[in-house]
């Protein structure tokens, strides 16, 4: 959100306005205009980006709160006098690996709880319109599958990076369950139990779908769902960068409410899908914004 | 434009219209176009109507009455229709007027709604037949016994009557809507364009047209842009360009390949990041564009700003010219009423060195690319005396408002001029407001 804006900008009122919009626009006289339509979807696009990135950081705070205060605990056990040192270099360690590389990161997100110590200072200050230096960008969780990508480094301007892109951690906002998708297939992510607090990963394929009103493959509202986190990743690198791909815009953004791009031309049958009961069972507040409609 | 020592000041001249505050739906004006001539000037409403102006002849050696326009015809051009195989209703709404170069005695006009184009001709009858032997003067016939000789029927003066006639309907080619037609300068062929596709027709020809531009994707899922404008170059029979939602122009060239879905060139400019919001996508599409009459140039008007385009230059506009920046810090509000959507046009003066296009509070704004100024003007009912000078006006973008200024949140934002038009050869403009239509002349010292 620039400074230029005179009003507090609030994502997730930016996404029930533009889910209204497009509501109003099924009933208009003239049919649906297919330009406002695309038009509005990237306001929702935006927004959601600016939203998922609030809700990350929202997450990380409290985990890095519950992690202090796990070290805290465990320092108070021992003699701190002997650990002084040892506790300055892990702490210098993960900081490091927080700072840079995403893969190191991920590793230690797996095996220390200690690792995710750093000011949250610069989390605040994640937003996607910023060009700030991304090494430090701490919203991307990344699964330890990961490890088996060949890429070492993340290089946002590489376009094997975004090749190699092809499993990406998918954390549920709400029930906070972590799974993992590769090639868009959903399957659950089997180490990053430390990132969720030892919640179980009950079904989450179902309860995405049903969130987000079932209409469209699960694997499709996943997949759509780390596209945009995705696409926040390399739009926050770059706006020039020329491999940034857009083809899952808007597909990828529809998907998410239940109804294909073509779906808007459709009109009546998904909106009856979206409102089935089961979608509106488990939501969260903003998704069940989205499913209202 | 406006300043000291003999530039250019506007004056009203005629407003058209209803005047009461209270707009019915119909009579909201969708298109306004100057005939090659510039004598006839034809509004479309969202009712379907079409109204043509004529400029008084008597008056053209009087300067300062020669943009005196009367009403010259008034037709019907479309009806509501409803499409029973998708359950849609089809508007009514005239989206654009081109007219056709004069080729005889009857004037030619392209009228289109959202999905069907039509071909009128507007003609004069001033004589009428008189001295039929075998039927009266009311038109009943005569009981043949009664006739005893034979006469010669004779055409005698009569009051002008002005008669459209639909002439050629081309319908069912678009499954989007339409936004542009444009009519080729070999005067035989046009084309219309919708979201996703750009077809040619030939005038004479209504039950075909080919396809020229396709960039509707397979995956309707995997959509990211749509064609928002498209225009014939003025000389190169060719040559046209579209622009698109994403800020980009493409120019193409007919005889490259029978489908122009590759472009010959790609006119854009990057975007700056540090103007970077939720509304970048929506502010940065293009709702105009116009070539030049030379040809050599061609504007874009996007939400913000107009855009001057050098045909030899691919990588930027050779001359920007904000419309009103002012609005860039509201563009939240805006993107709540609907007002971000709003497409507004452009238009050139007859020898290119001035551009014009609409704001909001009924502001229309003036850039003068030789000159490096711009001018600000309202049309409204206050400033309607015959011959009243157009005050510039000015609004305070923040800080102390002085005398005579308008503050940024005074603005009447459903107060909107989209569509204007200059005359060809004259200094005489037409401004529509939202049911109006204000003709305003240079002053003539």
């Amino acid at each position: 959100i620039t400074t230029n804006m005179e009003c507090a900008v609030d994502a997730q009122s930016l996404i029930s306005i533009s889910l209204m919009k497009i509501h109003n626009s099924r009933t208009q006289r003239g049919g649906i205009k297919l330009h406002k339509n695309l038009l509005v979807s990237y306001v929702l696009r935006n927004a959601r980006q600016v939203y998922i990135k609030e809700k990350y950081a929202e997450i990380y705070r409290m985990q890095q709160y519950e992690e202090v205060r796990t070290v805290c605990n465990e320092i108070q056990e021992l003699n701190p006098l002997d650990l002084d040192s040892e506790d300055a270099d892990d702490e210098d360690q993960a900081r490091a690996a927080c700072c840079g590389d995403e893969t190191s990161l991920c590793h230690r997100g797996a095996a220390q709880p200690a690792v995710h110590v750093r000011a949250p200072s610069t989390l605040l200050g994640c937003c996607p319109f910023e060009d700030s230096s991304k090494e430090s960008e701490p919203c991307e969780y990344r699964s330890c599958c990961m490890e088996a990508s060949p890429v070492s480094h993340f290089d946002p301007f590489s376009a094997d990076n975004i090749r190699h892109c092809n499993k990406t951690t998918v954390l549920d906002l709400d029930t906070h369950v972590v799974t993992t998708v590769e090639n868009g297939y959903l399957h659950q992510d089997c180490c990053c139990d430390a990132l969720q607090g030892g919640q179980g990963a009950q079904s989450p394929a179902k309860k995405r779908k049903g969130e987000f009103g079932g209409c469209v493959s699960e694997a499709e509202d996943v997949s759509d769902f780390t596209a945009a986190r995705k696409r926040a990743k390399r739009e926050d690198c770059s706006y020039s960068n020329p491999d940034y791909t857009e083809t899952s815009n808007i597909s990828n953004l529809i998907s998410i409410f239940g109804s294909g791009f073509s779906g808007l031309l459709s009109r009546q049958a998904d909106l009856e899908q979206i409102c089935s009961k089961q979608a509106l069972a488990g939501l969260g507040a903003w998704t069940r914004a989205i499913v209202a409609f | 434009i406006n300043g000291p020592g003999g530039d250019m000041q506007w004056c009203f001249s005629q407003v058209k219209g209803a005047i009461d505050d209270d707009v019915a739906e119909a009579d909201i004006i969708s298109t306004v176009e100057f005939n090659h001539t510039g004598e006839l000037l034809a509004t479309g409403d969202k009712g379907g109507r079409v109204v043509i102006f004529q400029q008084e002849i008597e008056n053209k050696s009087q300067p300062q009455f020669r943009s005196e326009y009367n009403v010259y015809s008034t037709f019907q051009s479309h009806e509501p229709e409803f499409d029973y195989l998708k359950s849609l209703e089809i508007e009514e709404k005239i989206n654009k007027i081109r007219w056709l170069p004069q080729k005889n005695a009857a004037q030619f006009l392209l009228s289109t709604n959202d999905k069907t184009i039509k071909l009128w001709k507007i003609s004069e009858r001033d004589k009428r037949p008189e001295g039929y032997n075998l039927k009266e003067e009311d038109g009943r016939y005569k009981d043949p016994n009664t006739i005893t000789s034979l006469r010669v029927p004779v055409l005698i003066p009569m009051d002008l009557m002005v008669e459209a006639s639909p002439r050629r309907v081309f319908a069912n080619a678009h499954t989007y809507h339409i936004n542009s037609i444009s009519v080729n300068s070999d005067n035989e062929t046009y084309l219309s364009a919708d979201d996703l596709r750009i077809n040619l027709w030939h005038l004479e020809i209504t039950d075909r047209s080919f396809n020229i531009v396709d960039i509707k994707p397979a995956n309707m899922e995997e959509l990211t842009e749509v064609i928002t404008a498209a225009e014939f170059h003025p000389h190169q029979c060719n040559t046209f360009v579209y622009s698109s939602s994403k800020g980009t122009i493409r120019l193409c060239d007919m005889r490259a390949s029978a489908l122009c879905d590759k472009h010959s060139k790609l006119f854009e400019e990057p975007e700056d990041p540090s103007n970077r919001s939720f509304f970048s996508e929506i502010i940065s599409s293009i709702s105009d564009v116009k070539f030049s009459h030379n040809g050599r140039y061609m504007m874009t008007r996007d939400y913000l700003s107009v855009k001057i385009w050098d045909l030899n230059m691919e990588n930027r506009p050779v001359e920007t010219y904000q419309v009103h920046e002012y609005l860039r810090s509201k563009l939240c509000s805006l993107y709540e009423n609907d007002c971000i959507f709003d497409k507004f046009e452009c238009c050139w003066n007859g020898n290119d060195s001035v551009v014009m296009t609409g704001s909001y509070n009924n502001f229309f704004r003036m850039f003068d690319r030789g000159h490096r100024r711009d001018v600000t003007l309202e049309a409204s009912r206050e400033n309607s005396k015959p011959m009243q000078v157009l005050k510039p006006r000015k609004v305070c973008a923040g800080g102390k408002r002085k005398k005579d200024e308008i503050s940024v949140d005074s603005l009447d934002f459903n107060k909107k001029i989209l569509h204007t038009a200059w005359h060809p050869q004259d200094n005489i403009i037409a401004v529509a407001t939202t049911n109006n239509l204000y003709i305003f002349q240079d002053k003539v010292n």
